[in-house]
């Protein structure tokens, strides 16, 4: 298929000492909104720092694919440029780093995206504008003292800024307040709307998905993608949670 | 001589050519190396001194004999031999006051350095020694009217107006026999600046000297004698680089500043010697009522450091304000900090510092804080935050303090950090090589210092962060 934009296939991964992903495969097209969801603890923020690259997993089998490149061994900054975005859940703080020329180094580094200062500058105003940022956050120090909320709109500023073909949110709405969750909801819609780039929205909250249009949802339980389905699958799980798939895995888990 | 065309710019562009070219030193006068009463005599008849300097020489120079070498309580300075140092190498050229007069390779060096753009652009005035000697020396003409001189201590030591005050203040504040390499640099001390400001007058724009040392295997040993009177304002700029040599290079500077009562002064430094370099100076400032002192520090160079700028908070109710940053490299040895005596009543002091160590270098901070018995309600704050870049190399702080007035509260802390994955993978993801994220958090971390200093010169050492992180120099 031409249009899969990200494949992993048979991935197994961990840490050193602890394996926590198991023959995983999932294949995401391009402009397809997913969701990936499952109880805390079940590795999806792991899947989520595999496909972006993070050093601290090891990938023990399988591949990953991204615009039909096998990128299993690039490092995250290729991935990045290649077009995969990771929004954190929890951002990190960089001290001294303004914000804004932060931005502007990592837009730099992206042909497709050249501009002039002048249109970089209008550009950021823009998005801060959609996001209900003030212009004073961009003086500020990167992440630095900013509530979770402010945080998550920063990874949303950066998300439109940098318009990548799959955006990875892991858990980008837990601890918001309404008004956050509203902001980021329309981050989202911009994303999809300007972008046209697809979405993996990790979380165990269905409720930034009630704006979503969702092509395909995943459960992932103990490590293990246990159930895929159409977006219908997660009234499923709000009504009924997650304990039917933890069971039906436990039980098959017998053979590992 | 590794001449190249290329300019200085003050973009983020990075060469260490900017600072590794050397000129020959083909026709310069040049003094045998070591330490003799027939040396100082010849340095001080050639700059045709009065009686009471030439006394004070041979003094100092009795004195650095008679010292025993400091006990071993910081990097080790065995490399450096004073039988292999020449105390005077001077480029035979008188001192201009247009750069058009200035012989063309020492013109290139500055140039390249980019000191008479700085000049044209921001600058009040300029001085700029190369090796021994004050090759240029040039004030604005409107600064001049407000009274304020700034010229070699030569020269005032030649006018009859300037000689006493010299006289006066010269050696007081560091005396000849506060330590080994004191007494040394008063025996063989040539160039560096005299500055004066007239009660009152704010000098809008910085002055700056630049010293720089081209000839291997010598010394530099220039003394900066800043006199701010009452309410007067300054802001001097001191940068410092050489080119590097494999014979070891020895820099001994004495810097006093007399900051009079209401008066503020701020003096920046950029270093950068090369790896071949003793950097052993001595700075201190002696503060007034009320005033001000305000340094801002940036230490990348030398082989060997040992540098504690002091202030003597004199007056009551005066303030010192101290920033600093530190990186040590491979083989370096960087041993830095800061003195404050606060002896006047309700005196303030904050010092801030930063250090980076890297690639098996070392970076120890030392600070004292003493604060006398009449000092009531004196506040001092001392912070030191260290990042280590790797397992090999080493940063320790060793902060002293001696408080003799029961209302004074003197606080001290101390950080030592790593860059976290964690940091390094965000920064990634959004498209940074792994050597751009370090470049960033480094640089974030210099930044509260680096925002002290005029743009240039922030751009300058942001240039120098990323020069060091890239691993370029040998």
């Amino acid at each position: 298929m031409h249009d899969t934009l990200l494949r992993v296939s048979g991935i197994n991964a961990g840490t050193e000492d602890k394996p926590i992903l198991h023959d995983i495969d999932l294949a995401v097209g391009a402009g397809e909104t997913h969701v990936l969801m499952g109880p805390n603890g079940a590795g999806k923020s792991t899947l989520g720092r595999v496909i972006m690259g993070d050093p601290a997993y090891q990938v023990n089998s399988g591949t990953i694919e991204f615009g039909g490149e096998d990128i299993t061994d690039e490092a995250a900054d290729k991935r990045s440029l290649a077009g995969i975005f990771l929004s954190y859940q929890a951002p990190v703080e960089v001290p001294g780093v303004p914000l804004y020329s932060y931005l502007r180094t990592i837009t730099q580094k992206r042909p497709e995206l050249k501009m002039t200062a002048r249109k970089f500058r209008a550009r950021v105003g823009e998005i801060a504008d959609q996001l209900d940022m003030s212009g004073s956050f961009l003086t500020r120090e990167l992440n630095v003292g900013f509530s979770g909320g402010e945080k998550k709109k920063i990874e949303m500023l950066q998300l439109l800024l940098l318009r990548p073909k799959l955006a990875i949110l892991d858990e980008t709405d837990s601890g918001l307040d309404v008004d956050a969750l509203s902001v980021v909801s329309r981050g989202i819609e911009a994303y999809r709307a300007d972008c046209g780039g697809a979405l993996l929205v990790i979380t165990h909250n269905t409720r930034i998905l009630e704006r979503l249009s969702v092509d395909r949802t995943h459960v992932m339980v103990q490590g293990r993608l246990v159930a895929e389905g159409p977006a219908s699958l997660i009234d499923d799980i709000d009504a009924h949670g997650f304990e039917q798939f933890e069971r039906a895995n436990a039980s098959g888990g017998d053979r590992a | 001589m590794s001449e190249r065309t290329e300019k200085r710019t003050q973009v983020a562009d990075v060469d260490r050519s900017l600072y590794d070219f050397t000129y020959s030193e083909e026709g310069y006068e040049r003094y045998d190396d070591g330490l003799t009463p027939d040396i100082v005599r010849a340095i001080s008849e050639k700059k045709d001194e009065p009686e009471w300097m030439l006394a004070m020489r041979l003094a100092a120079l009795d004195t650095y004999h008679a010292k025993e070498m400091a006990p071993n309580w910081g990097p080790s300075i065995a490399g450096l031999d004073m039988d292999h140092i020449s105390t005077y190498v001077s480029p035979r050229t008188k001192q201009a006051k247009s750069w058009d007069d200035v012989p063309d390779d020492i013109k290139n060096t500055f140039e390249r350095l980019g000191i008479p753009e700085a000049e044209r652009e921001s600058l009040a005035g300029v001085g700029a020694q190369y090796d021994s000697e004050i090759v240029y020396h040039n004030m604005r003409e409107d600064v001049a009217k407000d009274g304020v001189v700034y010229t070699t201590i030569e020269d005032a030591l030649h006018d009859p107006q300037w000689e006493p005050v010299v006289h006066e203040y010269f050696g007081t504040l560091i005396p000849p026999a506060d330590h080994k390499f004191a007494a040394l640099h008063y025996a063989v001390w040539s160039g560096g600046s005299f500055v004066y400001v007239p009660t009152g007058v704010k000098v809008e724009y910085p002055l700056q000297s630049y010293f720089r040392l081209n000839a291997e295997g010598a010394g530099q040993f220039e003394h900066t004698l800043i006199i701010v009177e009452e309410g007067a304002d300054l802001h001097f700029i001191e940068g410092c680089s050489a080119p590097k040599y494999y014979e070891a290079n020895l820099h001994a500077g004495a810097v006093e500043l007399f900051v009079k009562d209401h008066a503020r002064l701020r003096y920046s430094t950029i270093e950068n010697w090369s790896k071949n370099m003793y950097n052993l100076n001595t700075k201190r400032a002696r503060v007034g009522a009320d005033a001000q002192m305000e340094w801002v520090s940036g230490s990348f160079g030398s082989h060997v450091s040992y540098l504690y700028p002091t202030t003597i908070l004199q007056g009551d109710r005066s303030n010192c304000e101290f920033s600093g940053i530190t990186f040590a490299g491979a083989t370096q040895d960087l041993d830095t900090g800061c003195k404050v005596i606060l002896n006047g009543a309700d005196t303030t002091a904050t010092v801030d510092t930063k250090s980076i160590s890297k690639d098996g270098g070392c970076n120890t901070f030392r600070s004292s804080v003493i604060v006398g018995r009449r000092a009531a309600n004196a506040r001092c704050s001392v912070s030191c935050q260290s990042l280590m870049l790797d397992d090999i190399s080493r940063s320790d702080t060793i902060p002293a303090m001696d408080v003799r007035n029961a209302t004074a509260s003197v606080g001290h802390e101390a950080t030592i950090g790593r860059i976290s994955d964690d940091t390094i993978l965000y920064l990634m993801s959004r498209g940074c090589s792994e050597p751009e994220a370090r470049t960033m958090v480094v640089g974030g971390f210099a930044n509260p210092v680096s925002k002290e200093l005029p743009l240039e010169y922030a751009v300058e050492m942001n240039n120098l962060i990323k020069l060091e992180m890239e691993g370029a120099i040998g």
